[in-house]
């Protein structure tokens, strides 16, 4: 093996020795991210600017052995790019171009390093009647990140995970070969990931970045409307909430559906607020809109089982916000900048059980949570987060809610769910209750992509 | 400002503080400039909290990601927190601990050797501070100004234009004013930017028993960050005085008709001063005053008033230039945002900025198609002209 001062001098090659890091200060950072996971420090950070440089760095980390782990913003709070094994952290975000928007067959060709809050601007500004999905997490998560952990946005109650909305991948695979998948490996437009081919873009969605470094990708885009409100109602029902979403979704004109539920403000606390966001291009498309709305739910006001909140312009904006700062305004609930959520994606009729269960746990372990529900697809599922903030000067209460955290996964995964971005604990939880059969075929798919086990060590590893 | 000890664990590193409100690009410029997380805001706090917990040493590279923050405050006006408006003081805060502890960089460090032994960041001599300023009144006792000038308006080239523009303008308005010349001390803005603050304390000091002396009960500044320092930090040590930056003087002048510029032919962009903007709200007025020449079309680049771009000149990194050395130094990225504009002036109402992009202008090989001029000069010029 490269001694580490060799293997310095090769990155230096091959990025500039402005964008490779061996010192303290950086691979301090990138060895953690904002939730609870232990961290463990990388040899490297490497910041690649090209599709070219990341494969001269897979070429070189390949031959050399070294473990890599590409990184976009970090912000799954689940520890997935924690460099388990040491070796490289590939900050992707200076591959920051976008390269294409094709209005007619709306998909819109990024770098990976892309951000969320730059395509949503960009966006805005060149294409004001197109959008993409954007997801609750800070602006500064990239789109590629994104996509490879399965998230959700604004438009998943409609058109599913944001996974399901790409429409080609570049990836550098883990011997550092280039490979295309979707339309874009036979043609040069970028508008399908798989049909009707074979869809390959399964070798990659969901691998956390073990099976190869996504360096571009297409993403379909939607039709932005040029008009949006948000219906809040309140019920204190819990059992009536997954009927309550299913005739929303019923009415095929909801842009979103989010549930939400949180102890304080105390007035609240018990209630669920279920968030309708709907569009339209004219007051009396949106009006049209909310008189549906109103129907589908119209047996749950006559029953008194629901009521609906006026809000004010003051609380409708952060509602309103793509994406929503108050995600990250729940990291100082504890006056700590910290929060971590277990996000099992589930039926929609757990609902109940998982908030029974919520609030057990938070009382359990004295945490103080929140969980906020997203409708993905036409009620197919849901994302179900259990919520917990923390102190990151209270060890304690970190402790606490790691606890809490765990056996809210562990519920989960024995109510039917399946984990969301599962950490590597839940991951191997995921993979001891998993079809043995399936468990091999990931195996092999592993091995075939990745004979040196290089990529992401220790995540999806299949003994 | 030691507040930030028990304080700094809450950010979560979400990073917002990166951003402009619209989030078209980064508008953090150290983070833009090096592109590690490390030298992002969020970064700055996780490694400053890893040494207060002694999970990391001190080292010349530490000192470096938190010297290279220019507390530009992009990051106070986007974080979604409640501790927001404390972001700037904790990281203030870590600085001067590591002064205490004499563990700065060495730049730093000669900046600061600098204004002990001369009194001024450029190591000039106390008898050359108004060299530039022949003929300029001292301020006497029933002058309604003291016209603070500051180190930089004393002493650097595009400074010293900037002050004598001023200087003109004053004077053929009947401004009744007078200035400090060899006696003038530094402000001390960037002395306590950078943590110093035995030396800030000294500087309040000395400056506001001088004008408490002199009767100054009026302070017009020619940079923002004096006007910030005077008007902001001055008064918890005493300072006793109303403080103006010069574009309201001369806003103010211009709407009263005491100043009336002659037609120009410029289409000119405006980059908003740190120190003048985000820290005291002041966008209008130097906006007004452009707006005011005959013949200027003004037109504002993508990031402007609160999300303005930093020059990158902030905390004494005019002098020690810890963002300086590539394409991406953010002076260089801002002289090209405004050169997209199709601007051929860029204005400016701050010696800092004045000779951050001046350099930058010359580094991108703009220097035929863009001209940086101060506001000051710009109506110097037109006065003249009449």
């Amino acid at each position: 093996m490269t001694t580490t001062s060799a293997l310095y001098d090769s990155l230096v090659k091959i990025v500039g020795k402005d964008f490779v890091s061996d010192q303290k200060e950086e691979r301090y950072f990138y060895a953690r991210d904002g939730g609870l996971m232990p961290p463990h420090e990388p040899d490297f950070v490497v910041m690649p600017k090209t599709t070219e440089e990341v494969q001269e760095i897979v070429k070189l980390a390949n031959r050399e052995k070294v473990p890599i782990v590409p990184k976009g913003a970090g912000l799954a709070l689940t520890g997935l790019v924690i460099p388990q094994r040491g070796g490289l952290v590939l900050d992707m975000k200076r591959m920051d171009r976008i390269l294409e928007v094709n209005e007619k067959a709306r998909y819109v060709v990024v770098e990976a390093g892309v951000t969320q809050g730059v395509l949503k601007s960009y966006l805005q500004k060149h294409h004001p009647h197109l959008r993409h999905s954007i997801p609750d997490s800070p602006p500064v998560a990239t789109i590629a990140g994104n996509v490879v952990i399965h998230g959700q946005g604004r438009l998943s109650q409609q058109h599913g995970f944001n996974s399901d909305m790409v429409s080609s991948l570049e990836v550098v695979l883990p011997t550092g070969e280039l490979c295309h998948i979707g339309s874009c490996s036979v043609s040069s437009y970028w508008f399908s990931k798989g049909p009707p081919l074979p869809d390959l873009s399964g070798l990659f969605l969901g691998w956390f970045g073990t099976t190869g470094i996504i360096t571009r990708l297409g993403l379909k885009l939607y039709p932005c409307k040029k008009m949006r409100d948000v219906m809040v109602f309140l019920t204190d029902k819990a059992d009536l909430v997954p009927d309550m979403l299913l005739k929303l979704s019923h009415t095929e004109m909801i842009e979103d559906v989010v549930v939400s539920a949180a102890p304080l403000p105390l007035r609240f606390r018990g209630t669920f607020w279920i968030m309708a966001y709907i569009t339209g291009d004219s007051d009396e498309e949106l009006e049209f809109k909310r008189k549906m709305v109103w129907n589908a739910l119209w047996e749950y006001f006559e029953s008194r089982d629901l009521g609906f909140l006026s809000v004010s312009p003051d609380m409708k904006a952060p509602l309103m916000s793509m994406p929503s700062k108050d995600t990250s305004r729940f990291a100082d609930v504890s006056k700590g900048g910290g929060f971590q959520y277990a996000g099992p994606i589930t039926p929609i009729e757990k609902f109940p059980a998982f908030i029974r269960k919520l609030e057990e746990v938070a009382t359990k372990y004295n945490v103080f949570y929140a969980s906020t529900t997203r409708l993905i697809g036409a009620g197919h599922c849901m994302m179900f987060s259990f919520s917990f903030s923390f102190n990151r000067a209270n060890t304690d209460e970190m402790a606490r809610a790691k606890k809490a955290l765990d056996e809210c996964s562990k519920f989960a995964l024995e109510e039917g769910g399946v984990l969301w971005k599962a950490d590597i604990y839940e991951q191997k939880l995921l993979m001891d209750k998993m079809d043995p059969n399936t468990l091999v075929l990931m195996k092999k798919v592993k091995q075939l992509l990745d004979p040196n086990g290089i990529m992401n060590p220790g995540n999806w590893e299949v003994k | 400002m030691q507040k930030y000890v028990s304080q700094i664990h809450r950010c979560f590193r979400c990073g917002y503080c990166k951003f402009p409100t619209d989030y078209s690009s980064f508008n953090c410029p150290s983070y833009r400039r090096f592109r590690f997380d490390s030298y992002s805001t969020g970064g700055r706090l996780w490694l400053i909290y890893a040494w207060l917990k002694g999970e990391i040493e001190w080292s010349e590279h530490l000192a470096e990601i938190l010297y290279t923050c220019t507390t530009c405050k992009n990051c106070t006006e986007q974080c979604p927190m409640k501790f927001a408006p404390d972001i700037v003081d904790w990281i203030v805060g870590a600085r001067s601990d590591m002064v205490e502890k004499g563990k700065i960089p060495p730049r730093v460090a000669r900046f600061f050797e600098a204004v002990y032994g001369y009194g001024n960041p450029f190591k000039q001599l106390r008898s050359d501070r108004a060299a530039w300023a022949t003929g300029t009144k001292k301020y006497a006792s029933g002058d309604e100004y003291l016209l603070y000038v500051g180190c930089l308006g004393s002493y650097d080239e595009n400074g010293q234009k900037m002050a004598r523009s001023l200087v003109n303008i004053l004077n053929a308005s009947a401004v009744s004013f007078g200035i400090l010349g060899e006696e003038e001390e530094c402000c001390g803005n960037e002395i306590y930017m950078l943590g110093e603050t035995g030396l800030f304390q000294n500087l309040v000091e000395k400056n506001s028993q001088q004008f408490k002396e002199l009767g100054v009960s009026k302070v017009m500044t020619l940079c923002p960050h004096g006007y910030n320092t005077m008007k902001n930090i001055y008064p918890a040590s005493g300072g006793n005085f109303e403080v103006y930056h010069y574009t309201q003087i001369l806003n103010d002048l211009i709407k009263k008709n005491k100043i009336k510029p002659s037609r120009a032919k410029a289409k000119v962009t405006y980059h908003d001063p740190c120190f003048l903007g985000r820290y005291n709200n002041i966008y209008d007025e130097p906006r007004q005053i452009l707006q005011s020449i005959p013949g200027i079309k003004l037109v504002e680049m993508e990031r402007n008033r609160r999300d303005a771009f930093c020059c990158g000149g902030g905390s004494g990194n005019f002098v020690t230039d810890l963002l300086a050395g590539s394409a991406d130094s953010p002076a260089r990225i801002r002289v090209r945002e405004a050169y997209e504009t199709g601007a051929d002036t860029l204005a400016v109402a701050c010696p800092s900025c004045l000779t951050m992009l001046t350099d930058a202008v010359k580094a991108e090989d703009l220097d035929d198609k863009l001209t940086v001029k101060d506001i000051s000069q710009i109506l110097k010029e037109l006065l003249s002209a009449k």
